[in-house]
């Protein structure tokens, strides 16, 4: 039976559309309550209160977390500093050998941590599963291995442990974001208290179960959830050395302000508003690739995310058109789901956050394009968009929105690329596209921007600093710069 | 041509491998399976081919699983010229058509006249397709002229026989120069492109084929005229080719999904997709005993 290029084609549209293949779930025991990782185990919270962490997929309600109070904080912050005058003594071999252990853990835990991770938060299985949970694992292999070489890492400064560190960390990179902080802190010799974001507590509270398997010392790692008032609790605490966050600017500007004159050494990570910056001889398919990675990726829960493309105008109709072609290909569903590319936005609060800025776009005059998407009903979900004719003065081309949107914006010479591009509160990172690799460098000595990524974006290596200029933050994390955050060197 | 637009290698090779990760079940598994027979250029090019091994291969093409009407026939018996006579004679009044290879295949290393000729005498013995490959010494010491000429003078050979022209993307080096080479064929009048020979290492790769099919795309923007794609080499298992499958639907769209548009030459890989189907029909894999070796 000969089948005519029209059916054929029809079919092959039904066909790959692909049927549904969902990631299984049974593998993984979610607890329908979790208390307090203190001292080494799992405690009832003083204040009585529990909170639910929904499926921002389902509306669904997964588990019950603790809101830690002043009391709860309290103990974690003693037992921390109990625990770091033995930790901080250890042979740094077997400080090693701690971080080690975990590392491996998180690998055989992987695909229970993906599944978490993906349910808790909404990102798609295929992210959690690539990127985060192996992430995760590297960054605490990484740091395992300058434990025991500190004196060779910063020789002559004599490196020593803070204290008890209080992190507080943000829900688009719940696990990733916890290993940042966590891995360097414990390779330098310090305790860790640490606030998972309340609506992405459950890869913390594994990691809680991780710490236990791995038989670190009770102390060493102590977690609390609950919301910015138990953040806040953290942060001040007068018993915390040192203090990471990662989050919004607003928050951090308020956590800066708290921690003035306390002598707290202190690091922050916070919004940013990437230029992506596509040349006219730049490789265009790829760049689309890049531009897709780089907004759409983590449905743009991303601080680095390059959400303001820049294009040179000569090429920007082609590049917009392979864009939009590119964004109706795009898969918006189930996060569950390997086949699926963008999830669910994170929390109702966030969607209505991303609502409001998109609103704004088009008030101020920007042109809105969205592909043909359907969206489900339950659940919090936002299709991805694209914004053409916007001004640098409009709110959707200067605030953060963390979101699947991009604005988009030409440019006509290199430099009125590097004014455009620097011309945000923010600094966190930037894309340049181009083959001229002398134009590269000539980009990146200009751009105020803590990464540029060379034809690539949202390429990440434990190795490698991570940090912003201006409202993006200061200290950097990962590699050596994110180890010495950790240490005292005078 | 050097003013074709680069293509980033890091990037080319990491899309495709995102792509390779899509993963099909049970109906479409079936659907695409099908679809990778009906593809297909079974093809034997060997200096020990015979009329009979060209005949075996023929029924097979027409019939793959003796005994199950519902597995389609092939696209296309790939041979070499001195073998079409064979390959019309058994196929005569089917569906499946008779490609064979020709310029010099697989090196191209020799006069154009008995290129033109050879193209001819293939045709004139009932070829309708021509496997052409590209003068890949002109084209790796910039003389795109020449190698342009030829692909021109090869398809006003051809008649109104298909062209697939071999860019034997194993010997170019350069994901830019695979772009330049599509280009190139294109404007000169490819009805497809075709990534090697097989007689070199590498074959068919799926970023390279990634890089050619958005030539396609390209190309069919700026001039409206569909161009086929075929990938030959080394594609020998089921997952291979529904990963070809999936990259031509994500880069080239639906209309592609067809034997007009879309092949796969390969010489092995039919016996493995015809297990699949079994296994996918049954639940169980079959005894290789079951299918037939030809």
């Amino acid at each position: 039976m000969a089948i005519t290029r029209k059916q054929s084609a029809e079919l092959a549209r039904q066909v790959f559309e692909y049927a549904p293949a969902p990631e299984a779930i049974d593998h993984v025991k979610i607890q329908p309550r979790y208390g307090l990782f203190i001292n080494g185990k799992m405690v009832e919270p003083h204040s009585k209160k529990h909170f639910p962490t929904i499926n921002p997929a389902t509306e669904k309600k997964l588990a019950e977390v603790s809101e830690a109070d002043a009391v709860d904080v309290d103990r974690a912050v003693k037992a921390a500093s109990r625990a770091f005058e033995s930790w901080s003594h250890l042979a740094p071999s077997r400080r090693a050998r701690y971080i080690f252990r975990i590392s491996r853990l998180i690998q055989e835990r992987a695909r229970e941590l993906a599944v978490v991770e993906t349910m808790d938060g909404g990102k798609p299985i295929k992210e959690s599963r690539d990127v985060d949970i192996p992430l995760s694992a590297a960054h605490f292999f990484y740091y395992a291995g300058w434990a025991d070489k500190l004196e060779w890492a910063f020789p002559n400064r004599k490196p020593r442990p803070l204290g008890v560190a209080g992190q507080v960390i943000p829900w688009n990179f719940p696990l990733l974001m916890l290993a940042w902080k966590v891995a360097p802190a414990l390779a330098a010799g310090n305790t860790v208290v640490l606030k998972p974001a309340e609506t992405t507590p459950l890869s913390a509270m594994v990691f809680a179960e991780i710490c236990m398997q791995a038989e670190l010392p009770p102390g060493v790692v102590n977690i609390v959830t609950g919301a910015g008032k138990t953040g806040s609790l953290v942060v001040g605490h007068p018993g915390v050395k040192k203090v990471a966050f990662t989050g919004s600017t607003e928050v951090g500007k308020l956590i800066q302000r708290t921690l003035a004159g306390t002598g707290k050494k202190l690091t922050l990570e916070l919004g940013g508003k990437a230029a992506n910056i596509v040349f006219e001889d730049a490789p265009l398919d790829q760049a689309v690739e890049g531009i897709v990675n780089g907004i759409y990726f983590n449905q743009g829960h991303v601080c680095c995310a390059g959400s303001r493309l820049l294009v040179q105008e000569s090429i920007a109709e082609p590049l917009m058109e392979k864009l939009k072609r590119r964004l109706g290909t795009l898969r918006l569903g189930d996060p569950l789901d390997k086949n699926t590319d963008i999830g669910a936005i994170n929390s109702r609060a966030q969607l209505e956050k991303i609502q409001g800025l998109v609103e704004s776009g088009v008030e101020e005059g920007a042109e809105l394009y969205q592909p043909e998407c359907k969206l489900p009903e339950r659940g919090f979900w936002f299709p991805p968009t694209v914004f053409t004719n916007v001004s640098q003065s409009y709110r959707i081309a200067r605030e953060e929105i963390f979101g699947p949107v991009l604005s988009v914006l030409t440019f006509r010479t290199p430099a009125e690329a590097v004014e455009k591009a620097n011309n945000t509160p923010y600094g966190l990172s930037a894309g340049v596209w181009t083959d001229k690799g002398s134009r590269i460098l000539w980009m990146a000595e200009r751009l105020r921007a803590g990464v540029v990524w060379a034809n690539t974006f949202n390429r990440f290596d434990p190795a490698s600093p991570f940090g912003g200029y201006k409202e993006s933050g200061y200290g950097r994390e990962g590699g050596l710069h994110g180890l010495a955050a950790y240490l005292d060197l005078s | 041509m050097r003013g074709v637009r680069s293509v980033d290698e890091v990037g080319a090779d990491q899309r495709a491998a995102s792509l390779a990760q899509r993963s099909i079940k049970k109906s479409s598994k079936l659907w695409a399976l099908d679809l990778a027979v009906r593809c297909m250029d079974l093809t034997t090019l060997e200096g020990s081919d015979t009329s009979g091994k060209v005949t075996a291969l023929c029924a097979k093409g027409l019939r793959p699983k003796p005994g199950d009407p519902t597995i389609p026939s092939v696209a296309a018996i790939c041979v070499y010229p001195a073998r079409v006579a064979d390959a019309v004679q058994h196929l005569r009044g089917s569906s499946v058509k008779v490609a064979s290879v020709s310029t010099a295949f697989p090196s191209g290393q020799s006069f154009m006249s008995i290129k033109v000729a050879e193209t001819e005498e293939a045709v004139r013995a009932g070829a309708h397709e021509i496997d052409m490959v590209i003068d890949r010494g002109a084209f790796l010491s910039g003389d795109y002229q020449r190698v342009y000429d030829e692909i021109v003078a090869i398809k006003e050979a051809c008649g109104d026989a298909h062209l697939k022209v071999i860019l034997e993307t194993g010997e170019l080096g350069t994901y830019d120069a695979v772009r330049r080479a599509s280009i190139l064929a294109m404007a000169a009048g490819a009805d497809f492109i075709k990534t090697s020979t097989g007689k070199v290492q590498p074959a068919a790769t799926l970023p390279v084929s990634l890089v050619m099919m958005e030539a396609i795309r390209d190309f069919v923007r700026e001039t409206g005229r569909p161009v086929g794609f075929k990938a030959a080499g080394g594609i020998r298992t089921s997952r291979q080719a529904i990963a070809y499958l999936v990259l031509a639907y994500e880069t080239l769209g639906a209309d592609w999904m067809t034997p007009d548009r879309f092949r796969l030459g390969a010489s092995t890989l039919l016996n493995d997709v015809l297990m699949q189907i079994d296994k996918e029909r049954t639940g169980v894999y079959q005894s290789p005993d079951y299918f037939t070796i030809d």
